[in-house]
């Protein structure tokens, strides 16, 4: 189960949004071990695309050396969908290389009618793809 | 001669789950070969075919070697090499919902 803040969950939502039409993507790391996501860390999508998104390799080296003067690791790795549904795709599964995170898919598509995005979070391990309950607090 | 070389969770399977280990070669390819005499199997996560796997990063200190020579840029004494997998993905492949179907839960809800 992932637990997260309204308010990470905002800024989440708010980045997918404004990336839009391409696909937004970044980290929220936590305290090593503690599975709680604190820090909102926004990544520019290299890719620039709307069906792609890849950290940019400078941005990345960056982010987990700090991460490593922080003792911290990337509790929840997210991107967004922009035409599709918030579902890993076979792309993403094949490059999921952190089996310890939540991996947050947002989807800014509407194609229901009835909002404008989904919020689902994800496990990623060898491959196999499950599906877990999000819960949003107000703090923790 | 000694070059540390930091290794990402995923691959520490193969390092007995250290964070970075010593290897030596004036290259990177040598020393990719290097670390394979001591933690069978890790080559093959980071080189195909003779080149670095497209979606693995590799940096000589700070510098992302795609833009030096890659599996062929010239190591020294000392230097740092940092392997990290890249963060990618991207609907790309994902089937497309259809319209009127609402699967999923919605930000907000518990």
């Amino acid at each position: 189960m992932l637990t997260i803040t309204q308010a990470l969950v905002d800024q989440i939502v708010a980045h997918a949004r404004k990336d839009h039409p391409d696909e937004a993507c970044g980290v929220v790391a936590g305290p090593a071990g503690s599975d709680r996501p604190e820090r909102f860390v926004p990544m520019l999508n290299a890719a620039m695309s709307p069906t792609f998104y890849e950290f940019d390799s400078g941005d990345l080296l960056k982010l987990y050396r700090e991460m490593d003067d922080r003792d911290e690791e990337p509790v929840v790795i997210y991107h967004s969908h922009t035409a599709t549904e918030a579902h890993p795709s076979r792309t993403d599964i094949s490059y999921a290389n952190e089996p310890g995170a939540h991996y947050v898919l947002v989807s800014t598509a509407d194609t229901d009618g009835l909002g404008d995005f989904q919020f689902r979070s994800f496990r990623i391990v060898d491959g196999e793809v499950t599906e877990e309950e999000v819960t949003v607090v107000e703090a923790y | 001669m000694a070059i540390e070389v930091r290794i990402p969770t995923i691959l520490r399977t193969y390092t007995n789950g250290e964070k970075a280990v010593e290897g030596k070669g004036n290259t990177l390819a040598a020393l990719f070969a290097d670390l394979e005499t001591r933690h069978a199997g890790i080559e093959a996560r980071i080189v195909d075919n003779g080149q670095l796997r497209r979606f693995v990063n590799v940096y000589l200190n700070d510098e992302d070697v795609r833009f030096v020579k890659g599996i062929d840029t010239e190591l020294t004494d000392g230097d740092t090499v940092t392997i990290l997998p890249a963060v990618a993905g991207g609907s790309a492949a994902a089937k497309p919902r259809p319209a009127g179907v609402a699967v999923g839960r919605r930000a907000g809800m518990r």
